[in-house]
């Protein structure tokens, strides 16, 4: 546990890394990021937590059973996303042309449509929802292990 | 019926992903579900598997397109090239899977009783369906890059499976050994990669084959594939973490991991014939891998002379076994250039190799079992203490007779068949393999009679009194793979024309997987 | 700028992955080992994205840009791939670090090895 100006900018600055790594995750098909980067930015937030914070602490609001579900939820999403296809080709991006994130993207140099992408939008968000899960299940596993205790099943 | 066939290739690999990752939150509700889950879900893999086969002994090679509006529109209109991910399934590729979807659902069961007592089991499931998941992938994926991506997951899950059992200290050693060993050789294959990426813009396995030219950049990255993938697949002098990986894992994955080195030594099969194909320089290349494969084949077995660490004696059997099928398919690709001598001996002998690869991974998964089955009856992996143990371990005694018969050699067993295909063939070649060849199935025999005389002969020992039988989940798994033993050794010559033959033609047949990409018709 | 001779970053590159080789073979700590692996990794990842670029290219985001050549986007697809499997095993490799501590007591790849021959 650290001073307490370091908690209080911590909890002061958590909301913005937030929105920061949303943002990152939710405009992966126009600017770089994705489903990956974006959970990384928001681990990193948790790495945050972690280093201001007690492990203790942390592990009461990050619960390892909702970290499961969080994980598999995600990948359970992209899965069903993936099959939703399979009237063409696993994978196949069934939802251009449609309303939801349907519309073809202009040429040129552009600032860039939101609704466009088909299907990848939606699985930057599953993918982003996995690894916020694992990532952070991974280092809250780590700091409570370096501590010495047992990491129980 | 038709649609489950055309979209087989990625079912196959779909199904444990989403099962895998369903495991957690149904493992976490009930533990029979679980259980019936994972084994349901690698039965019917089987199944498919099986029918997959069948359509390709029909219809010719099967390509499968990931995204596109149809599976088989690899070039869609406007290109030159085949765009997105195709699998591309031949019937070296689903050989392969079947010896991978029957090991698997064998190890499955095993694990049902050999980890019934460890904590974290549903993350134990999940991992073994990442691993299958990805094995599936290496074997029939028709990309590079898709390649490394699979030949990266079933590493990390193979690490993370061998390190499980958290409470053993030389367990930690292996899987720590295992993944950075992994980790450097796929390293090395993303570079090739890269390297062929730069000159020729291409991922594709068959679009790079049609317009490969022998660069020097060329040259570098066969090099580098050929030696990434001869490490994962324990080819001495790059062997030296086998042993130690293999020994210390949970029995049913140690029979999972020999597969993935069977894979492993596929995949390099697939960048020399197919992807280089006439172009490489194949004598030079050839009796390169036939002077390691011999040199695996008496390092194996003379380190496993001197063990006596049961797991640890399998494992170093395991690289002599791997050195035969090196041995085989090396004399194939030492003749390629010249059709004359493929015709006479070239294919008998890569015939042989590919049926010792499928031999190996019925029997060598059996001694593995077994040596998992001692382990959890008397609490040590250190075969001389044990004793005696043919009094109450009667079906582990017969299954282990079994399996030592076939990987010495003798006949009527299947090891036999198909080292007698090997040294008819590469005698024609040089003599000198052959002899090599014999001398070492009498070594092996001579180890395995060791074995026996030491861990099941002679009185009851005091301290193995309370000994029962295996549990008969394990029971099951052994006879899973003795049942493949038995069949393939009944009916030798149906399994060599059904499978074999067929499997060595498609490796050295390139034209034909080039043209089942880049001839598609929309 | 017209000093850097033109494949300043694949020499990098190469001096990144020699440096992290003999990290990897001389070294006998483990964590250093495991940075070893961490840098073979970020050289391979440099020369993948050092491969694809054009001079004077336009950045591959937009959809069609007809005045200049594109700089290659494929390859900066498979470094992010890459980077994703390389976060995986470097986690693997440090949990398995911490637990070989907990067993031995040392972080000497000499004295914390039992198996031998």
């Amino acid at each position: 546990m650290l001073s307490k100006i370091v908690r209080t900018v911590t909890n002061e600055f958590m909301p913005f890394i937030l929105v920061f790594g949303f943002y990152i995750i939710a405009h992966g098909h126009l600017t770089p990021g994705g489903g990956f980067q974006g959970g990384a930015v928001i681990v990193s937030g948790v790495v945050m937590l972690l280093v201001a914070f007690n492990h203790q602490e942390v592990k009461q609001v990050l619960r390892e059973r909702t970290l499961s579900i969080m994980e598999s939820t995600g990948a359970l999403i992209f899965i069903a996303l993936a099959f939703a296809g399979i009237g063409a080709a696993f994978f196949y991006n069934f939802l251009v042309g449609t309303p939801i994130f349907g519309r073809i993207p202009p040429t040129g140099p552009n600032p860039g449509d939101f609704w466009t992408g088909g299907v990848i939008p939606l699985m930057n968000l599953a993918v982003g929802l996995k690894v916020i899960a694992g990532l952070s299940a991974v280092v809250l596993a780590m700091a409570i292990f370096s501590s010495g205790e047992e990491v129980e099943e | 019926m038709p649609s489950l066939i055309t979209h087989s290739p990625i079912l196959i690999i779909a199904i444990p992903l989403a099962a895998a990752f369903l495991t957690l939150p149904i493992g976490m509700a009930s533990r029979k579900a679980r259980n019936a889950l994972v084994i349901v879900s690698l039965a019917f893999v089987v199944f498919l598997v099986f029918a997959l086969a069948r359509d390709i002994s029909i219809n010719g090679i099967h390509v499968y397109t990931l995204g596109a509006t149809s599976p088989d529109l690899t070039i869609p209109k406007g290109f030159m090239v085949p765009v997105r991910i195709i699998l591309e399934v031949d019937s070296m590729s689903v050989l392969m899977g079947i010896i991978w979807s029957i090991v698997a659902l064998a190890a499955a069961i095993f694990s049902l009783s050999h980890i019934a007592n460890e904590t974290g089991q549903n993350r134990f499931y999940t991992l073994l369906l990442l691993m299958v998941a990805g094995g599936f992938g290496i074997m029939f994926t028709g990309d590079l890059f898709n390649l490394f991506v699979f030949l990266e997951i079933t590493s990390i899950s193979g690490a993370a499976l061998i390190a499980f059992r958290t409470r053993f200290a030389d367990a930690q050693e292996g899987g720590f050994k295992y993944i950075v060993v992994s980790a450097i050789a796929s390293l090395m294959v993303l570079f090739a990669i890269g390297l062929l990426y730069a000159q020729y813009n291409l991922l594709n396995i068959g679009a790079l084959a049609q317009v490969i030219q022998y660069t020097t950049l060329d040259k570098i990255a066969l090099a580098l594939l050929v030696i990434a993938f001869t490490i994962k697949a324990g080819m001495v002098p790059l062997h030296l973490w086998l042993p130690d990986a293999y020994s210390v894992a949970p029995a049913s994955i140690t029979g999972m991991l020999l597969i993935t080195s069977h894979a492993c030594m596929y995949a390099a099969f697939r960048v020399c014939f197919t992807l280089y194909g006439g172009m490489l320089n194949t004598p030079v290349v050839g009796w390169i891998i036939i002077i390691f494969g011999l040199l695996s084949m008496f390092v194996g077995v003379t380190m496993a002379l001197i063990q006596k660490d049961v797991m640890r004696f399998m494992s170093y059997h395991a690289i002599s076994q791997l050195g035969y099928m090196w041995v085989g398919v090396g004399v194939g690709l030492a003749v390629l250039g010249n059709a004359g001598l493929v015709d006479s001996y070239g294919k008998a002998a890569m015939s042989g190799g590919i049926f010792h690869i499928l031999n190996d991974a019925m029997y060598m998964p059996l001694l593995f079992f077994i040596g998992g089955a001692l382990f959890h009856c008397t609490g040590t992996r250190d075969f001389t203490q044990m004793g005696g143990l043919a009094h109450k371990l009667k079906w582990t005694t017969i299954l282990f007779i079994i399996g030592s018969l076939c990987i010495s050699g003798i006949p009527p067993f299947n090891g036999f068949s198909s080292k007698i295909l090997i040294y008819e063939s590469v005698y024609q070649f040089h003599p000198i393999l052959t002899i090599a060849g014999i001398i070492v199935s009498i070594l092996i025999l001579a180890s395995f009679i060791k074995v026996f005389h030491s861990a099941f002969m002679g009185a009851e020992l005091s301290e193995y009194k309370a000994v029962k039988e295996v549990p008969r989940s394990m029971i099951i798994a052994m006879v899973i793979l003795a049942a493949g033993i038995v069949f393939i050794t009944l009916f030798p010559s149906l399994i060599v024309n059904w499978t074999i033959h067929p499997a060595s033609d498609a490796l050295i047949n390139q034209g034909g997987y080039i043209n089942a990409v880049t001839g598609a018709i929309p | 700028m017209e000093h850097i001779p033109f494949n300043f970053p694949f020499l990098a590159a190469a001096l990144l992955v020699g440096i992290s080789l003999y990290i990897i073979i001389f070294k006998k700590n483990l964590i250093k080992l495991i940075m070893g692996v961490a840098m073979l990794a970020s050289g391979v990842n440099l020369f993948l994205v050092a491969l694809g670029y054009r001079a004077g290219g336009a950045s591959p985001i937009y959809t069609n840009v007809l005045e200049r050549p594109m700089v290659l986007p494929v390859p900066q697809a498979l470094t992010l791939t890459s980077i994703v499997i390389n976060v995986a095993v470097l986690a693997l490799m440090l949990t398995i670090v911490i637990r070989i501590y907990r067993h031995t007591g040392s972080l000497d790849s000499e004295k914390s090895r039992k198996m031998k021959g």
